[in-house]
């Protein structure tokens, strides 16, 4: 178990004021310009000695994408664009971040726009987040009248703004080239990769996007070292993550833990445990929606980490843990999921514009029973057919789901199939 | 240059190229929907999928860059699989239409359908509905049938310049339409229908005629411009039925104008199908074509040689121009001109009067500086290359006359004839453009050639070229934009006012009006004014009753384009010929056979009795029109004469686009595009 020594975000519940006083009170913003003057390669180097993993839910090594972008900037800046656009569903930790730390965010922006060369930084905000919004942009206001943003950012003579830009309610914006379409000021369409952003990003520029906490855990890596967050977790899956507990426990809740922590401790350390015991455990969805949930005796001794979790079948994601007791109608609830991946497709490549659809029509049935078995198998061919053949990961993030409830609950789906069935040659 | 290995064959492509093009390289055709040699890439349909070694996924082939040691399989039973996977994806909402569909017989989808498709649908739930949208009288649209593969935004945005068209809403919902359900506001607007793959946009006016498999396909070229777009012409019996684009990358790469491709319906109406002549009583009577030949042998034994002189038109072929050239000569009469609309063009030097750059030249532009035209209305697929120059490089452009909307960014410097003198004497800021460009090109319209002081325009353009090295070894940059496609044949031939005696159009018209012409013999000559011909004897041969027709005494029916094999040199002096797709109605015949039997009737009968002969006896005498698809090359001469110019301002002489001759002007098609589009500009302007 994490100890509160080596808790970074010390304010996640906001039982201390937001604002600057308070966080330098912390420890954000202390002699950040020494940071800075450990040069761009070392900071770089200090976060690949970090292992940190991109906390936005693929889990890439931020120090080794932050190395992706040119070392010499020519006649194109370098840009850092912070993704703010926290929309998975079970997801919720960026947005305490946002409003309760948001100086260890606008801290972790200059040094990592200082290590990536860049002189500006985009937060791109979730539209919803109005209050968040507010927040962070009078903290970034703090920050500018203290000197801490502008041409002298916190006195280490380099120049450094950050802009907050506030998005109109798109899940896919939360895709990183989406984003930067939408920044631009276009629809909200995922870009062909390659080029990938740290080439050819925001208008056309080097540009590095990074999750919220990812960029807020920078600073404290590199006050400290890169080796002391090594030195916590699990190998190649190092560091402290907020865990986000949702659904069936008796007090959800966003948390501080270390990588690898197994989840029946995670539960009942931090949420109090299952709903009427663990043993009343139906399925828990590791790592936000997108992720294929896992049943009671694979939870038994997982531990939260990108490599367990992957080794099973499903993955960290961004640690949105929802948990599901035995009272859940888990078609219904992966059905639900089924339409929100529907409603958010952008629309632009065949397998997800029409997938989704077809997909969450199907699970539709599926909840109510009103199909034939072996449809199971074609739902199953379906989510296959639109795994790895789409622009972005959305197509990927839609079948997901739905293969791990076949994988799983299969059963279940049957049995409903059958009642559905009785039940209408009773009526005939 | 990368080399790869596609299904173990190795291949070298040019740098830059895409995975896909590799493919094709190496003989392997890759099922395609979103992807279009002429667009941008948008790698959404997801149907040219590839397994590449070391990838984790299949990859979209289109937007692969093709890199060294790439290893691509188009056979795997992954690739197989995920390409019958989008397919039936794509086919899940696509109606079940086909028997109704007009793109039926020419549809993508329904091709590959066949090569990926399954035979029966697993998808049981409803079908997506899309309502219509309106694009105007051109574009006919099904929406149900779209899949989304934005070839026609592109097109929209990228070549035609009107960001018009885009998709609106999310996921499922996603439609394309054009802004307020709007007319595109293009001249090239059409050439969507052949980028779509499906029938989601078709033909407006060929909806419902024919079937692809019912048409005879006649390679011919287009006339309504002088640009001599390739078209091919297709037609059900002894009708044309429709007009698409063919494929020359030197002159309109895959595009043709609206016009060219729907200003055939006005082939069925107005036709000249028989002679007439005009009866005592002041009216024309339906005649044999003895009758009419003799009726103009009697009014040419009545005028003398002197007081007879030739017109021609527009669209008239070469042949037909020889013909008459040598019919004058034999007569004895120096009045000839191919210049219907008074262009005054200095014909001493070839290259005075050609586009030297050549279309497939702007590529290489740098520069572009254009007076006295309206390239967007005159020659807009021309247009359209100029601006893809500026997307691919910036080209700076501007030009002298009124405000125009050239689908680019150009400058306007004015339109006071003085501007070209300032920019000589590099005491105007574009000079300096002129003087860093090492390609630059001067675009010459018909509004400076029109004018009285044309003489001493183009004298200045001479001094421009001098100063500027305009033209230097390896590059002219003077050209001049011709909009009749008649006019360069015409000039080559010699079909202009024969040495110091002869009238050009403007003094015969003139003439006439002072009854100073005994008799003028209209070829195809309809854009003249007719007011004043009472006092002269008019004989107007051509293929519609248009204004010519209207004034003549003596009508002599003749054949469209469609309707003949002719050769014609577009503005860069490229030699094209059309075919015949169709015959003339009636009793019309072809315009070279009407000289011909009408020289046997006054008895000085010409050497030809045969179209090919005729052809033959052009080409000995002007041997390089026997070079089809060729431009002779034209070495630089000064053009022009020092002398006063007038203060007028210069404008484009062409300010319409969709009814411009005899033919677009028949047009039902054609009179609803402009008013549909003068809507338009109503609407915008209301807004």
């Amino acid at each position: 178990m994490l100890q509160d020594k080596d808790r970074i975000f010390t304010n996640i519940y906001g039982w201390q004021e937001a604002g600057l006083t308070a966080a330098k009170k912390r420890g954000d913003w202390d002699n950040t310009k020494s940071i800075l003057a450990l040069g761009h390669d070392e900071i770089i180097e200090q976060m690949k000695q970090s292992g940190l993993r991109g906390r936005g839910g693929a889990g890439f090594p931020t120090g080794l994408k932050w190395s992706f972008m040119p070392k010499e900037v020519t006649n194109r800046p370098h840009y850092l664009v912070v993704n703010a656009d926290e929309s998975e569903p079970g997801t919720c930790k960026d947005r305490d971040i946002l409003r309760n730390e948001p100086h260890k965010l606008i801290e972790g922006c200059v040094v990592a726009g200082f290590a990536m060369r860049a002189h500006v930084a985009y937060i791109y905000i979730r539209g919803e987040f109005v209050n968040e919004y507010k927040t962070l942009q009078a903290a970034v206001d703090e920050a500018y009248a203290a000197g801490l943003l502008g041409k002298n950012a916190a006195g280490s003579g380099w120049a450094f703004d950050v802009y907050v830009h506030r998005g109109a309610g798109a899940y896919i914006c939360g895709e990183e080239t989406a984003l930067l379409e939408s920044l631009e000021g276009k629809k909200g369409q995922p870009r062909l990769k390659p080029p990938f952003p740290a080439g050819v990003g925001l208008y056309g520029c080097p540009t590095t996007v990074n999750n919220v906490e990812s960029i807020a855990v920078a600073p404290t890596i590199l006050r400290r070292g890169g080796s002391w967050f090594a030195s916590l977790g699990k190998e190649n899956n190092t560091g402290t993550k907020l865990f986000c507990i949702s659904g069936h426990v008796n007090t959800p809740c966003n948390v501080e833990e270390e990588m690898g922590i197994p989840l029946k401790e995670l539960l009942e350390k931090h949420a109090g445990g299952v709903r009427g015991g663990w043993n009343n455990l139906l399925a828990v969805i590791p790592g936000g929606s997108s992720t294929p949930l896992m049943t009671k005796d694979v939870c038994e001794t997982m531990t939260m980490d990108f490599d367990a979790l992957k080794a099973a079948g499903t993955g960290l994601g961004t640690a949105g843990i929802i948990v599901m007791d035995k009272s859940t109608d888990v078609v219904r609830a992966i059905s639900r999921l089924s339409y929100f991946y529907k409603h958010e497709s952008c629309g632009q490549c065949t397998p997800c514009r029409e997938g989704t659809g077809w997909m969450w029509r199907m699970m539709d049935r599926m909840v109510r029973g009103q199909a034939e078995p072996h449809e199971i198998d074609t739902l199953y061919e379906i989510t296959k057919q639109v795994e790895g053949h789409t622009i972005c990961a959305l197509g990927d993030a839609a079948a997901w789901p739905i293969q791990g409830l076949i994988k799983n609950f299969r059963p279940e789906i049957e049995r409903r199939i059958q009642m559905y069935k009785s039940v209408t040659q009773a009526a005939e | 240059m990368p080399k790869l290995t596609v299904n173990s064959i190795e291949v070298e492509v040019e740098q830059g190229a895409s995975v896909l093009q590799a493919c094709e390289e190496a003989g392997f055709e890759i099922p395609r929907f979103c992807y279009h040699e002429r667009l941008s890439i948008a790698g959404n349909c997801r149907m040219c999928l590839v397994d590449m070694e070391r990838a984790p996924k299949p990859v979209a082939s289109c937007a692969m860059p093709a890199a060294d040691g790439m290893v691509i399989s188009t056979q795997s039973d992954r690739v197989k699989k995920a390409r019958e996977g989008v397919m039936e994806f794509l086919l899940l909402n696509h109606p079940l239409d086909c028997p109704i569909c007009d793109q039926g017989g020419e549809c993508d989808l329904q091709d590959q359908a066949m090569g990926y498709g399954h035979d029966g649908s697993r998808y049981k739930e409803s079908k997506r509905a899309v309502e219509e949208k309106q694009m105007g009288p051109l574009i006919k649209t099904i929406m149900t049938r779209c899949i989304h593969c934005t070839r026609c935004v592109r097109f929209a945005t990228e070549v035609a310049g009107v960001p018009e068209l885009g998709a609106i809403g999310r996921g499922e919902q996603v439609e394309i339409t054009t802004y307020l359900e709007k007319t595109i506001a293009s001249e090239l607007s059409a050439n969507v229908i052949d980028l779509c793959p499906v029938g989601a946009l078709t033909s407006k006016p060929y909806a419902f005629i024919s079937r692809p498999w019912e048409l005879n396909k006649t390679e011919s070229i287009d006339v309504m411009d002088a640009q001599g777009s390739n078209i091919r012409i297709d037609s059900r019996g002894n009708q044309v039925m429709r007009v698409m684009p063919r494929l020359n990358e030197d002159v309109n790469e895959e595009w043709i104008s609206d016009k060219a491709r729907f200003a055939i319906d006005g082939l069925k109406n107005q036709r000249l199908d028989t002679p007439y002549v005009r009866k005592e009583n002041g009216k024309l009577e339906a005649a044999s074509w003895d009758q009419a030949f003799a009726a103009i042998a009697k009014n040419l034994k009545r005028v003398k040689p002197a007081n007879f002189g030739v017109i021609a038109g527009d669209q008239i072929d070469a042949e037909t121009m020889f013909a008459m050239k040598s019919l004058m000569e034999k007569i004895g009469s120096p009045h000839m001109d191919c210049r219907q609309d008074g262009a005054n063009i200095d014909v001493s030097a070839r290259g005075g009067y050609l586009f030297n750059t050549t279309i497939a030249g702007i590529d290489q532009a740098d520069a572009v500086l254009i007076v006295g035209s309206n390239p967007r209305i005159e020659a807009p697929v021309m247009n359209a290359r100029i601006r893809k120059r500026y997307l691919s490089n910036g080209l700076p452009v501007a030009y002298i006359g009124e405000k125009m909307d050239l689908t680019y960014p150009a400058d306007c410097l004015g339109s006071d004839a003085q501007i070209i003198k300032d920019i000589i004497n590099q005491t105007h800021p574009f000079s300096e453009v002129l003087k860093s460009a090492k390609n630059p090109m001067v675009i010459v319209g018909n509004g400076v050639l029109t004018r009285d002081d044309s003489q001493a325009l183009l004298f200045q353009f001479s001094e421009m070229i001098k100063t500027f090295e305009i033209v230097h070894k390896g590059w002219n940059g003077f050209n001049l934009l011709h909009k009749a496609a008649s006019r360069v044949a015409g000039l080559d031939i010699g079909f202009v006012p024969n040495n110091k005696t002869g009238k050009s159009a403007k003094k015969m018209l003139a003439d006439a009006g002072d009854g100073n012409m005994g008799m003028i013999w209209l070829l195809g000559a309809d854009e003249i004014d007719t007011s004043k011909l009472d006092n002269c004897f008019i004989v107007y041969q051509g293929h519609h009753g248009d204004a010519g027709a209207h004034a003549a005494d003596v009508i002599l029916p003749g054949a469209a384009y469609t309707e003949k094999n002719g050769l014609y040199l577009n503005f860069e002096g490229r030699v094209q010929e059309t075919k015949r797709a169709a015959f003339p109605p009636g009793e019309a015949k072809d315009d070279w056979s009407i000289i011909r039997a009408f020289s046997a009737v006054i008895g000085q009968p010409l050497a030809f009795d045969t179209h090919d002969a005729c052809r033959q006896n052009l080409i000995t005498n002007f041997p390089h029109f026997a070079e089809i698809g060729q431009i002779l090359p034209s070495r630089w001469k000064r053009v022009g004469k020092s002398g006063k110019i007038s203060t007028d301002p210069i404008v484009p002489s062409l300010q319409e686009f969709y009814m411009t001759c005899s033919i677009s002007r028949a047009s039902k098609t054609m009179a609803e595009s402009r008013t549909s589009r003068e809507n338009y500009s109503n609407q915008i302007a209301a807004e």
